[in-house]
């Protein structure tokens, strides 16, 4: 009997082989690396963008501050002091500072060097010190949006001056005030503390997050009690018959709908049908709390699965009722699945912009909302709007404004996470 | 705010209700011989229940209605005194009075008629809400009463509570079926009246979308051409190229991911990945538009090549990037659900790791994987915020990437956004596209759940 020879190892082939497996790894590796350079490059482009907009560019002016145009009676009072025309008083002072500033024109560009609310600074100024009116005061004010741009660089000097927002003549106005250190950035306060604005300078974004906020509380109070009971009821009562599987059916359809098509259902019901008011962050807070219903039905459900049998019997078994041990010791035991589910949904509902398009809450809204009626406009709407304006400062106040949706949406994230860590239980 | 009042008012009442009638029971819990049947906060619940209850439906329901019936009110009286005005006319003043009442801006000049016809809108508004709260009060008052009396000893207060508790829920559950109900009737109605001004051969095969309707007869190009062929042409290129991008992207680093990758680069990797799911679709479209096409354009502009600064290409590109996280986690759960002892079998016949995931694993896996790639595909194609702000809005018919096309989503929002009369085929070709949209990612979604399932009771 003859032995089988020696089994012969093609060694060209398994080098090829062995090849084709490192080079397989590598696609793989290369494409998780593209996904996390893409997600690197996206928050680059974004802090690059928009960090500038938490400074403000202000120039500093001596404003001659005379009694007899701010308070000719002299009675000091507040009332008096706001009533006076900052305007006139802020224009002299800039033609003061350049007097070769003759012609119309260009004394409509001087006056275009600070902004459109810059009377309001001083006006301010003289009413928080009262005493500095008869007296000439150096006085911060806001630059126009151009000029802040220009100064943190977005405007490039060496292009002709028709392609440029800011002209010779203005370049040399700054010039100056630069070389008496008389233009200086200070934290933007106002980004915090303004509702939208037309102009770049005054924008902020308070109104929006206020409206985000009432959006939010109105989904979460329709959504939170509406999800957990339908979710509660599916897992622990409901019979399996045919009327429940279409119930399951449809909520897994409706998680995968396409969110615009939530907000179509909001404008022929609830505006059309129902008459209620437009762009409110009542209906805002309707819609996706339909949109998120789903996402908050299906993760209380898991919770509620992942509780185990054992817990039910020895309840049952102590003689509590089904509504007892559901809401006693299933329910309980559940609720840090429950809430982490409902943090996401509503961190999901928080960055949602399509569905409220379509039902007016794209308007410019230049008041904070006061009640849940008013007009308003939630954070990524006001980023999709400033995103379309053609001025050059809405850029940095669009990308500022996704760092802080983004910073709301880690916070949001994080608090699910912590909870899951903390509260989760494995059996 | 008045409703905010008198929500309060409510919850007020159904505390105290919660209060005596646990308090009704603690007193008759004395009788040694005549135990309760129920635990005490029944009692309560009991009470609160019947206090709360018809009260908030009732307030519900005004709210939901009492505009709808207020507009009505004053329309009707406004018909009757001016037979000569037209419907949409009517519909104007009244939009008028509704907004002079709440204090907005309004169209025309404020004369005696308006101001008349708005102090009974707002005469009308204040008597129903009265009316409404003093029925409200009362029901609430009326059932804490009625219930507090019939607190006995016998009264099985816990069955009675959970029968409530069992109906709310069975009603919750409803809801989400109401919602595609509601889906479907408001976009079918509206859609079946646009199909009466539009044929719907037109909509379909129509190669021509400018969905400007002429205001006047002799206006210039305002010809309103409903063909919906660009759009569908415009939607599947840009679901095309995304998929292009996240399909290889995805389902490599799922393989990397789930195969190769140490438990280090796994804890580092894989939330970076889910961070790229959660990040707001806007703040996509926002990069797109700003930072990937000009990219493009000036890339295009090196080696000589025209690209549109809306180019199908930028939208799409970012839209696979989206979808990234949702292919690699999707079809992560496919491969790990096949069974080791496959793997085994391969490693046992001296396949290497590749080998065995391209010949065994991804073969295994692949209906998973493919309802994996058409649930991806219907939320590239239900995306809205990235075509909106980085695709084109003109309609056009072209398969390269370079050009500008738009999508149905973006054509829904341009005919959506902004002022509109609610019966113009233009807003209502709207709710057609959105019709159609609902019903291709529907049945999407329902061949991927139906391809899924069908997979895993195969090694179950």
């Amino acid at each position: 009997m003859e032995l089988n020879p020696p089994l012969e190892i093609d060694k060209a082939l398994l080098k090829k082989r062995n090849a084709a497996e490192t080079r397989f790894k590598l696609y793989g590796l290369a494409a998780v690396l593209t996904a996390v350079l893409v997600l690197g490059l996206l928050l680059t482009s974004i802090v690059s963008k928009g960090y500038t907009a938490f400074e403000q560019t202000y120039i500093l002016l001596d404003v001659r501050l005379d009694q007899a145009t701010i308070d000719p009676k002299g009675t000091g009072r507040q009332e008096d002091l706001a009533a006076a025309s900052y305007r006139g008083i802020l224009r002299d002072a800039l033609k003061e500072q350049f007097p070769e500033a003759e012609s119309r024109n260009e004394k409509r560009s001087l006056y275009g060097l600070v902004g459109s609310a810059a009377e309001y600074d001083l006006r301010n100024a003289v009413l928080e010190n009262p005493k500095l009116v008869g007296t000439t005061a150096t006085i911060a004010v806001k630059a126009s949006d151009d000029v802040d741009s220009y100064i943190k660089g977005f405007i490039p000097r060496d292009v002709p001056q028709s392609d440029r927002k800011i002209k010779d003549q203005e370049l040399g106005w700054l010039d100056t005030l630069e070389a008496d250190d008389r233009v200086i950035k200070k934290f933007n306060i106002d980004f915090f503390t303004h509702a939208d604005s037309r102009e770049p300078e005054e924008a902020g974004i308070l109104g929006a997050v206020i409206g985000s906020l009432y959006t939010l509380a109105i989904t979460l109070a329709l959504c939170f009690p509406i999800g957990v009971l339908t979710a509660i009821y599916l897992e622990e009562f409901a019979p399996r018959n045919r009327w429940t599987d279409i119930i399951e059916v449809n909520i897994n359809n409706l998680a995968a709908v396409p969110s615009i098509v939530f907000g179509l259902l909001g404008l022929a019901i609830f505006l059309n049908f129902f008459g209620l008011p437009r762009s409110a962050p009542l209906v805002g807070g309707m819609v996706l709390a339909l949109m998120t219903l789903p996402t908050i039905i299906i993760a209380s459900r898991a919770a509620l699965k992942a509780v185990p049998p054992s817990i039910r019997e020895a309840a049952l078994g102590m003689g509590a009722s089904r509504m007892q041990t559901v809401f006693h010791h299933v329910f309980p035991l559940a609720m840090p699945g429950i809430l982490t589910g409902t943090i996401l949904g509503m961190a999901q509902a928080l960055g949602e912009t399509a569905p409220l398009l379509m039902i007016g809450m794209v308007a410019f809204i230049a008041d904070i909302p006061g009640s849940i009626n008013d007009a308003a406009t939630v954070l990524p709407v006001q980023i999709f709007l400033w995103a379309d304006s053609p001025e050059r400062g809405f850029v940095e106040k669009t990308s500022a404004a996704i760092m802080v949706l983004l910073a709301f949406l880690v916070v949001m994230n994080a608090i699910a996470v912590l909870l899951r860590k903390r509260f989760e239980r494995r059996w | 705010m008045e409703q905010l009042a008198l929500f309060f008012a409510l919850i007020f009442l159904i505390i105290l209700g919660y209060i005596l009638g646990k308090g009704r029971a603690v007193a008759l819990s004395g009788h040694a011989y005549h135990p309760l049947h129920s635990r005490l906060p029944y009692y309560g619940l009991y009470t609160a229940i019947w206090c709360g209850l018809p009260s908030l439906l009732l307030m519900a329901g005004w709210m939901a209605f009492e505009p709808a019936i207020a507009e009505a009110i004053v329309s009707s009286k406004l018909s009757a005194s001016n037979q000569n005005l037209t419907s949409d006319q009517i519909t104007l003043y009244v939009n008028d009075v509704i907004n002079l009442a709440s204090g907005g801006i309004i169209s025309r000049e404020v004369n005696n008629d308006l101001q008349a016809a708005t102090d009974s809108y707002i005469f009308f508004r204040q008597i129903s809400y009265f009316a409404m709260a003093v029925v409200a009060i009362s029901l609430s008052l009326g059932g804490l009463f009625s219930s507090l009396k019939s607190i006995s000893p016998d009264l099985r207060a816990r069955n009675k509570v959970e029968k409530i508790i069992s109906v709310v829920m069975m009603a919750c559950s409803t809801i989400a079926i109401l919602t595609t109900v509601g889906i479907v009737f408001s976009l079918i109605f509206e859609t079946l009246r646009f199909f009466n001004k539009v044929p719907l051969t037109e909509f379909l095969f129509g190669l021509h979308w400018s969905p400007q309707t002429a205001l006047r007869t002799d206006q210039v190009g305002g010809s309103g051409s409903f063909g919906a062929v660009p759009l569908f042409a415009g939607t599947m290129l840009i679901t095309f190229i995304s998929m292009v991008v996240a399909v290889p992207v995805g389902l490599m680093s799922a393989i990397y991911m789930s195969e190769y990758a140490g438990k280090k680069f796994r804890a580092f990797a894989k939330p970076l990945l889910e961070i790229l799911a959660g990040i707001p679709t806007v703040v996509y479209g926002f990069f797109a538009a700003l930072t990937v096409a000009p990219f493009f354009r000036n890339s295009g502009e090196f080696f000589g090549l025209d690209v549109s600064s809306e180019s199908a290409l930028a939208a799409g590109m970012v839209m696979g990037i989206m979808i990234i996280p949702f292919i690699s986690s999707l079809s992560d759960d496919v491969m790990n659900s096949v069974p080791q002892s496959l793997r085994d079998a391969s490693y046992a016949m001296g396949a290497t790791k590749s080998e065995t995931i391209t010949k065994v694993i991804l073969p295994a896996a692949l209906p998973g994987i493919v309802g994996a790639v058409l649930l991806a595909m219907s939320r590239a194609i239900g995306e809205t915020m990235i075509v909106v702000m980085a695709a084109g809005l003109a309609a056009n018919l072209t398969a390269n990437p370079l050009e500008a096309v738009t999508t149905v989503t973006v054509q829904i929002v341009t005919l959506l956004v902004g002022d509109q009369e609610f019966d113009s085929a233009k807003t209502l070709a709207a709710f057609a596209l959105g019709l159609l949209l609902f019903i291709v990612t529907l049945a999407m979604n329902i061949v991927a759940l139906k391809v899924v399932r069908k997979y895993r009771e195969k090694y179950d």
